[in-house]
């Protein structure tokens, strides 16, 4: 029945009115981890109180760190008389305090839903004070239009319009991630480094939202893209942009293309032997230079363990869900490793997840269902129905385990209720060996715990006939 | 960094503005500054009226909470609270309307009722919560009328909580929204008469990880009932009792004090505070309960009850307290209530309290705690991450007693840390509760890898920290 419809409709939505245990967070979340990931940068949220401590409750959780998020905390009286003093006056505050070099300030709905022009309010407060050596950057981002990720994809292509200008042409490329671990960040540099490449790694918060202990602490963490080297961004040979589901309007990449000609490589995120081969492809035609054996050797050892695990892995019945660009990686990952999701499902809409999709999954055996802007009891409904016995994504999903026993898979943003959430890796052919030896050990966690009881039950008690 | 926050003064703040929310005990300073709007880009920890009213209500466990706003309020407050259910689970599920531009621009009222209705036909619950946020307030939604119109319709309980977020930064608004709505809830239909009991009603206790239970399991022994609690552990129905029980027991007073002067007024049920943090506070709320009660059998029982369970956890106790003598601990939680009992706690292990804060306290709570602590302690309204540093830092504490926020500041720096927030999943009410939570401050303040976390780089370099 699943394959049925979803044969007759590739993408299907959410069809009930109401949103029933959330699949995605709200936008400004998104911008908030975009700008974390830039040099001595501090984020302000203009909006109630609440939405900053909920926005910091989740950062922290899923990072174990301290993730410190400024708020206008506009209350009655502003939402009347307009926010512009309270904004203005938190921008003092954080100044004060943290002294950053660079401000983002992102909106909430209620100040769009007020009207509020962040960008004059910025422009003014910047005249009045007459600021400089700081850069306040506004970026809207009202939750009513879209999820975390198209709000993180917003501040980047905002952080890019903000600092671009013209350059001279240089070797260093740029690169543009959408929100993956820290870890994966660290692996893709990586393997940019043994590819001899220069580049720009746009946002990165490889250092700053996963720091090492020692040393003293620093309210904005040390790390994060360089603002030189983003208005540089320009000048650059080509950008590699891990968005192949990213819509044109929200793509940073399609922005430096667009006003500055710069070619753009739109590549799937390089997780997966596939994907992870297609990113290597690309860097070789770049930089010219050859794939060196510590890389060859660790596809190798991903090869030979995808031949070990492949029987086990066609035994997975997943759920993938979570941002775009992460649950096309995970659904190409598995469907080579011939554990086609039946449940394909993101918060996100219009993205270009579903036509992305397509020539993964035609030709499947169970052609998956597919659903944007899920919640999880949609999710829950089509996983019941396809038989799924594993789940795969951020920690939103846990009711899957607690009411179905079907494992959970945790990867993606936010893991808030298991440790090192910032430390997952699952990029690259080492990144992809973690995440497949997590895969199958799930599934074999599970059967062996389970299957001398399932078998006994169908074949030698009376009722299992 | 910022010259006021290392100058060697103590308790300067950071931001001279909120000067006159930090005090220290015992210096006869004027009246602390509490109960106001936060300072905007102050980073207040505080959340919202929503998130208040949400904590508050959200453990009635059969009722549907609706959230009506954008998709950011219901995921944020998705599960989030470790109440326990004896029965329905259906309390768990994050009901949001997902208002989006369209309904924001439209009005988001028809959407509301359609929730209503569909989720009226697929659960059949006895109430409906429908919980207003920023957007929904701010658009003007009539969610009285929608509500009303939606009772009338399907002869079930659709209760409006007037909980927009930007009314204030202040939960404290939102448990007043959340009693408001209790009290529509418990208000008996005209000429219905509720007769009276012997039982109690234990307001502003949430059943965290079971703590109602343990309560419950002490009373009985002493031969008293629990009618219903505020809202752990609690349904509809039984909600609907509250006006029999013969006594109201107050535990969270920030979240329960008016409900239980109003109930007291309405149906002349007087009321007493009870505090279950820490073994005297507990000693002490059972003598005052069986006081109430006048019956020798009870209080023989109870003096029987608490001897015994004195004798029972003081030797291990004291083994933590052997460990922990001298120790500096600071405080910063949510509620006053709270905050004043763990005061008592760490006292009673030989702690000394350097720094205490809550981010919803009044004067007479503040002007309490100042009396109990001693002098040169912090006393701080609404703390910010940049003064809780300082103070932490200066004050040379050992342990900190905060929500998840300031957990990993703490790491960061160094210092021990004990969660004690509404989703723990550890008891620490009662006498079983005191020795839980006097093992976790052992556990981080005594742990060994602080230790290890000041064992220097071998070969001396420090570069990478």
């Amino acid at each position: 029945m699943a394959s049925e419809a979803a044969a007759q409709t590739p993408a299907q939505g959410r069809v009930k009115e109401t949103n029933e245990n959330q699949c995605n967070m709200c936008m400004p979340i998104g911008g908030v981890v975009a700008f974390k990931g830039i040099e001595n940068a501090m984020v302000l949220i203009h909006g109630s109180q609440g939405c900053s401590t909920y926005m910091r409750l989740f950062n922290v959780e899923h990072f174990n760190e301290p993730v410190d998020i400024a708020s206008s905390s506009l209350n009655e009286k502003q939402t009347i008389h307009g926010g512009e003093a309270n904004l203005k006056k938190a921008m003092d505050n954080v100044i004060r305090v943290y002294q950053p070099k660079v401000l983002g300030i992102l909106t909430t709905c209620l100040a769009e839903t007020m009207g509020e022009d962040i960008d004059r309010i910025v422009a003014s407060y910047i005249e009045e004070k007459k600021i400089s050596g700081i850069d306040i950057v506004p970026v809207p981002t009202p939750s009513y239009s879209g999820t975390h990720a198209e709000g993180y994809w917003a501040a980047v292509r905002g952080i890019v319009a903000y600092y671009a200008r013209p350059a001279q042409s240089h070797r260093r490329i740029n690169v543009i991630v959408p929100n993956i671990s820290p870890a994966d960040l660290r692996e893709i540099k990586r393997i940019l480094g043994l590819m001899g490449l220069e580049y720009t790694l746009l946002p990165d918060i490889s250092m700053t939202l996963d720091r090492p202990w020692g040393g003293k602490y620093q309210k904005i963490p040390p790390g994060g893209t360089p603002t030189a080297a983003i208005a540089e961004m320009t000048g650059a040979p080509v950008t590699i942009q891990f968005g192949s589901t990213c819509p044109d309007s929200l793509s940073p990449g399609k922005y430096l293309e667009d006003e500055y000609h710069v070619p753009l490589v739109n590549l799937p995120l390089p997780i997966g032997l596939g994907n992870m081969d297609l990113f290597m492809k690309t860097l070789h035609k770049i930089s010219g230079n050859p794939v060196p054996d510590e890389l060859v050797t660790e596809r190798g050892w991903l090869m030979d363990a995808m031949a070990d695990a492949h029987k086990y892995d066609a035994d997975g019945v997943p759920a993938v869900y979570g941002e775009p660009e992460l649950v096309y990686a995970l659904t190409s990952t598995l469907a080579e490793n011939g554990a086609m999701p039946a449940v394909i499902a993101t918060g996100s809409k219009n993205s270009l997840l579903a036509e992305r999709l397509i020539p993964l999954t035609e030709g499947a055996d169970e052609p998956p269902v597919l659903i944007e802007e899920a919640d999880f009891a949609s999710i829950e409904d089509a996983a019941i129905r396809a038989g799924v016995n594993i789940a795969i994504g951020h920690s939103g999903g846990k009711m899957l385990s607690e009411r179905h026993d079907i494992p959970l898979l945790r990867i993606g943003y936010p893991i808030h209720d298991r440790m090192g959430g910032q430390r997952i890796l699952s990029a690259g052919y080492r990144g992809t060996l973690a995440f497949l030896d997590t895969f199958t050990n799930t599934l074999l966690n599970h059967k062996y715990a389970t299957y001398r009881q399932k078998i006994k039950r169908e074949f030698c008690t009376p009722e299992g006939m | 960094m910022e010259e006021s926050c290392t100058l060697a003064n103590s308790a300067t703040a950071c931001i001279a503005e909120r000067q006159d929310s930090i005090q220290t005990a015992g210096t006869g300073r004027t009246r602390i500054h509490c109960t106001t709007d936060s300072l905007a880009g102050s980073v207040s920890q505080r959340a919202c009226v929503f998130c208040g009213a949400r904590v508050v209500l959200n453990p009635v466990t059969d009722a549907v909470h609706l959230v009506h706003g954008p998709i950011g309020c219901a995921t944020y407050t998705m599960d989030i609270r470790g109440s326990l259910s004896s029965g329905s689970e259906l309390f768990r599920t994050s009901f949001s309307t997902d208002m989006k531009e369209k309904d924001v621009i439209f009005g988001g009222e028809k959407k509301l009722a359609a929730c209503i209705d569909e989720l009226v036909a697929k659960y059949h619950p006895p109430a409906i919560f429908v919980y207003a946020t920023c957007v929904s307030g701010m658009i003007g939604d009539d969610i009285v009328a929608v509500c009303k119109a939606a009772s009338a319709r399907h002869h079930t309980e659709v209760i409006p909580v007037e909980s927009s977020g930007f009314i204030s930064g202040n939960k404290v608004v939102g448990y007043r929204a959340a009693a408001e709505a209790l009290l529509t809830l418990i208000r008996p239909k005209e000429g219905e008469i509720i007769e009276k009991t012997r039982k109690v009603n234990f307001l502003g206790e949430y059943n965290l990880a079971g703590e109602m239970w343990l309560a419950r399991r002490y009373l009985a022994e002493m031969g008293i009932e629990i009618n219903v609690a505020f809202t752990g552990d609690s349904t509809v129905a039984a909600l609907k009792k509250a006006p029999s029980a013969c006594l109201n027991l107050v535990q969270c007073t920030g979240s329960m004090h008016w409900v239980a002067s109003n109930l007291e007024r309405t149906f002349g049920t007087p009321y007493m505070d009870v505090n279950f943090f820490g073994p005297e506070n507990t000693a002490e709320s059972l003598r005052r309960i069986a006081a109430f009660y006048n019956d020798p059998a009870i209080t023989e029982r109870t003096e029987a009850l608490i001897a015994r369970e004195m004798k029972r956890i003081r030797p291990e106790i004291e083994k933590y307290r052997a460990k922990l003598r001298g120790k500096r601990a600071a405080i910063y939680l949510g509620g006053a209530y709270k905050a004043i009992a763990i005061i008592r706690q760490l006292r009673g292990l030989g702690m000394e309290i350097v720094l205490s804060g809550t981010q919803t306290g009044n004067v007479d709570e503040y002007e309490n705690m100042s009396r109990i602590l001693s002098e040169g302690t912090i006393i701080i309204d609404d703390a910010n991450p940049a003064e809780l540093e300082k103070f932490l830092l200066e004050k040379h504490v050992d342990v900190m007693i905060g929500g998840v926020k300031e957990r990993f500041l703490a790491y960061k720096l160094g210092i021990g840390f004990v969660d004690h927030n509404h989703d723990r999943k550890d008891g620490l009410s009662g006498f079983s509760g005191a020795v839980r939570f006097a093992r976790e401050v052992y556990v981080t303040t005594c742990s060994p890898v602080w230790k290890c976390l000041h064992t220097p780089v071998p070969g001396g370099n420090t570069h990478g920290q």
